[in-house]
C-alpha cells in the first residue's frame, strides 16, 4: 500500500489581487490534475520554477491546504476532505520542513522548548524535564551539539537553524516529511552538509524534497516529479528522467542549469522552447 | 596590457573586525572576471569599496583600487563621484529593492542618463528606449510607464541591466545579478549581458557564489576565503587544473545532475580550520 497518493488532486486558492468590493473574491486554479505515489521509505523530488506550484502542491499533500477536488490517500485512508479534529491523529505521522526557518521557529523559545513541543503535544514525553533529554538526543541526529539546545534561533547560523528544522520534523518519528526549499538559501558547503543528513535521514522516513534545483533532487531523490504550472509534465526515477528528459519544459530545466565546467558556447546557446520562454 | 581594474593589497575592517585581508585582483578591459566566494567571504564588500559603498564604520587599512590608471581609493569623494554611473556602474543583486518603488520606471532611467552624461530630457528619454530595447524588453515604450511593481523579476533584472548599460560605462560590478531568479530566466539574463558586454566592450566584475556561472560567463576567476583570494587565474585553468585546496573542495562540494554517482563531499572542517588560521596569521602580521 502506498504510504500517500494522490489521484487528480485540484486546488484552487482565493486570488486577492482580484477581489471585488463586496463579497469572495475568485478562485485561481493553482493545482491542476496532479496524480503521484509514494511508497515508504521512498523519496520523491517535486521541481519547478516560481509560481509552478510545488509549494501549495507540498501543502496539500500534508492536508496543510484543504485540496478543491480528488482524492488523497495516507495510508489508505481517504484525507482529503477530512475534517481537522480527525486529522489531528494523523499529523503526527506526516511533517513539515519550511523553507524559511529564522520565520518558522518562534523567535521567543529556546531551541530546547521548539523540539520539545510536538512531543509534549503528541504524548511521547510525560514530563518537560523528560523532553528536554530527547530535545538533545534530537540535536545529536541533526549533529548539532547538545549545548544549543538553550540558545535561541537567533543566535544560530542559516544552516544550524535549518538543522533544528529538521530534528524537529523527526522528533515525531513521521511516515513522510515533506521539506520546501530547505538547502536555497545556504552556501555550497552548507548545503552538502544538509543534504548528507538527509541522506541519512531518509533510509527510515519517506521524503518529499521541493526544489527548484535539478542538481539537488539528482543527488537527494529515488523519483523526480516535474512541476510547470500545477501539472505535471513528467514523472519518473531519476536515473531515467535525467537521462532521457521526455517533455521539452524538462529539458529546458536541464539545459539552463550552469554545470561548472567552462564552456564558452553555452551562455549563446539559445534552447529554451518558446512556451517556456519568460 | 594594463588592466582597467587593479587592486592591490586591499585590506578592510569593519568595527575592528578583518573583512578584507590584503585582496589582489585584476579586471581587463572588455572582460568578464568573476569572483567567487561564500557568504562572509568578503565578495561583495570588493565591489562595494570600488564603488564607494562601503559602510560608514569600514575602515581601509591599505591597498590601492587603480581604474583607468588614476587611483579610486584615495580620491576626493567629490572626484570619484565622476566616475559612478558613468564608467563604473552597478546591477545590484536584489532587483524587488533596487528601484524606486513609488517612481515610474522612465524618470529612474533618464535621471540616470541626464545626471552622467548630461543629456536633456528627450535625449535621455531617447536612449532609455533604446537601452530597454538592448534588454531585449518587447514593449519598452509601455514599461517606461509602469512602476516596478507591475514588473516580474526578470523584468526588472533586465531594467536594471539596461541602467547600467545606459551611459555605456567602461566597467559594471555585478553582484549576484542572478541569485534570485529562476534557472530559465537566469540564463536568459546572462545570455544578455554577455551580448551586451561584447557589443559595448564592457568590463564586468561579476561577484557570485556559483561556480557554474562563472564557468559558462567569465573569462578570468578569482576565489575569495575569509577576505584574501586563494587561487586566480583564466577560468579554463582554475576548472581543469584547480591549484587550491578549497576551490577543489567547493567544487567537490557543488551537487551536479549529471554525476549522480560523485559522492557529495562537503568542504573538510580541516580545511576550513587551515585556511582560517593561515587568514588570521595576515592579521597579526598587519598589526
Amino acid at each position: 500500500m502506498p504510504l500517500l497518493a494522490a489521484r487528480d488532486l485540484h486546488l484552487a486558492l482565493p486570488d486577492r489581487s482580484a477581489r471585488p468590493l463586496f463579497g469572495r473574491p475568485p478562485l485561481t486554479p493553482i493545482l491542476k490534475g496532479i496524480d503521484l505515489v509514494l511508497e515508504p521509505g521512498e523519496s520523491l523530488g517535486i521541481v519547478g520554477e516560481s509560481g509552478s506550484g510545488k509549494t501549495s502542491l507540498g501543502h496539500a499533500l500534508l492536508r496543510l491546504l484543504e485540496p478543491t477536488g480528488g482524492t488523497l490517500l495516507f495510508e489508505g485512508r481517504d484525507i482529503t476532505h477530512l475534517p481537522e479534529p480527525q486529522l489531528r491523529p494523523l499529523r503526527e505521522g506526516m511533517q513539515f520542513i519550511f523553507q524559511d526557518p529564522l520565520s518558522s521557529l518562534n523567535p521567543r523559545h529556546r531551541v530546547e522548548d521548539i523540539l520539545a513541543q510536538p512531543l509534549l503535544a503528541f504524548l511521547r514525553v510525560k514530563t518537560r524535564k523528560e523532553a528536554r533529554i530527547r530535545a538533545r538526543e534530537l540535536l545529536e541526529r541533526v549533529h548539532l551539539p547538545a549545548a544549543f539546545a538553550t540558545r535561541y534561533p537567533h543566535e544560530l547560523s542559516g544552516g544550524q537553524r535549518q538543522r533544528v528544522g529538521i530534528a524537529r520534523a523527526i522528533a515525531l518519528k513521521p511516515r513522510v516529511i515533506v521539506a520546501d526549499e530547505i538547502v536555497s538559501g545556504l552556501d555550497v558547503s552548507t548545503q552538502a552538509q544538509i543534504l548528507l543528513l538527509l541522506k541519512e535521514l531518509k533510509r527510515e522516513d519517506a521524503l518529499i524534497f521541493i526544489s527548484h534545483d535539478l542538481s539537488v533532487v539528482r543527488v537527494l531523490c529515488d523519483r523526480v516529479l516535474v512541476l510547470q504550472q500545477g501539472a505535471v509534465v513528467e514523472q519518473g526515477p531519476c536515473g531515467q528522467i535525467f537521462a532521457r528528459p521526455q517533455h521539452p519544459y524538462t529539458r529546458a530545466l536541464l539545459s539552463a542549469i550552469p554545470l561548472p565546467d567552462p564552456e564558452t558556447g553555452w551562455i549563446d546557446r539559445d534552447d529554451l522552447p518558446v512556451e517556456v520562454r519568460p | 596590457m594594463n588592466p582597467l581594474l587593479s587592486i592591490r593589497d586591499l585590506a578592510l575592517r569593519i568595527g575592528g573586525q578583518p573583512i578584507l585581508r590584503g585582496v589582489h585582483l585584476d579586471v581587463h578591459a572588455g572582460q568578464v572576471a568573476g569572483l567567487v566566494g561564500e557568504s562572509g567571504a568578503g565578495k561583495s564588500m570588493v565591489g562595494r569599496v570600488v564603488l564607494r559603498l562601503q559602510p560608514e564604520d569600514a575602515h581601509v587599512d591599505r591597498g590601492e583600487v587603480a581604474f583607468d590608471g588614476r587611483d579610486l581609493l584615495w580620491m576626493s569623494e567629490r572626484e570619484h563621484a565622476t566616475f559612478l554611473g558613468r564608467d563604473i556602474a552597478l546591477i545590484p543583486q536584489n532587483p524587488m529593492t533596487a528601484l524606486n518603488p513609488v517612481a515610474r520606471i522612465a524618470p529612474q532611467m533618464t535621471d540616470v542618463l541626464r545626471m552622467h552624461m548630461g543629456m536633456d530630457r528627450d535625449d535621455a528619454l531617447a536612449r532609455a528606449l533604446e537601452s530597454l530595447h538592448d534588454v531585449q524588453i518587447r514593449d519598452p515604450e509601455r514599461v517606461l510607464r509602469q512602476f516596478p511593481h507591475e514588473l516580474s523579476g526578470g523584468m526588472r533584472q533586465r531594467v536594471l541591466i539596461a541602467i547600467a548599460f545606459a551611459c555605456r560605462p567602461k566597467l559594471i560590478i555585478a553582484d549576484e545579478p542572478t541569485t534570485a531568479l529562476d534557472v530559465t530566466v537566469q540564463k536568459q539574463v546572462l545570455r544578455l549581458l554577455k551580448r551586451l558586454q561584447r557589443a559595448y566592450g564592457t568590463a564586468i566584475l561579476f561577484i557570485t557564489h556559483d561556480l557554474g556561472v562563472v564557468a559558462k560567463l567569465c573569462d578570468t576567476m578569482s576565489v575569495i576565503h575569509a577576505g584574501r583570494i586563494v587561487e586566480a587565474g583564466p577560468v579554463a585553468q582554475v576548472f581543469l587544473a584547480p591549484a587550491h585546496a578549497y576551490t577543489r573542495a567547493l567544487l567537490a562540494a557543488t551537487p551536479r545532475y549529471d554525476r549522480p554517482g560523485e559522492a557529495l563531499q562537503p568542504i573538510p572542517a580541516a580545511l576550513t580550520e587551515q585556511l582560517w588560521n593561515e587568514a588570521r596569521t595576515l592579521d597579526t602580521g598587519a598589526a
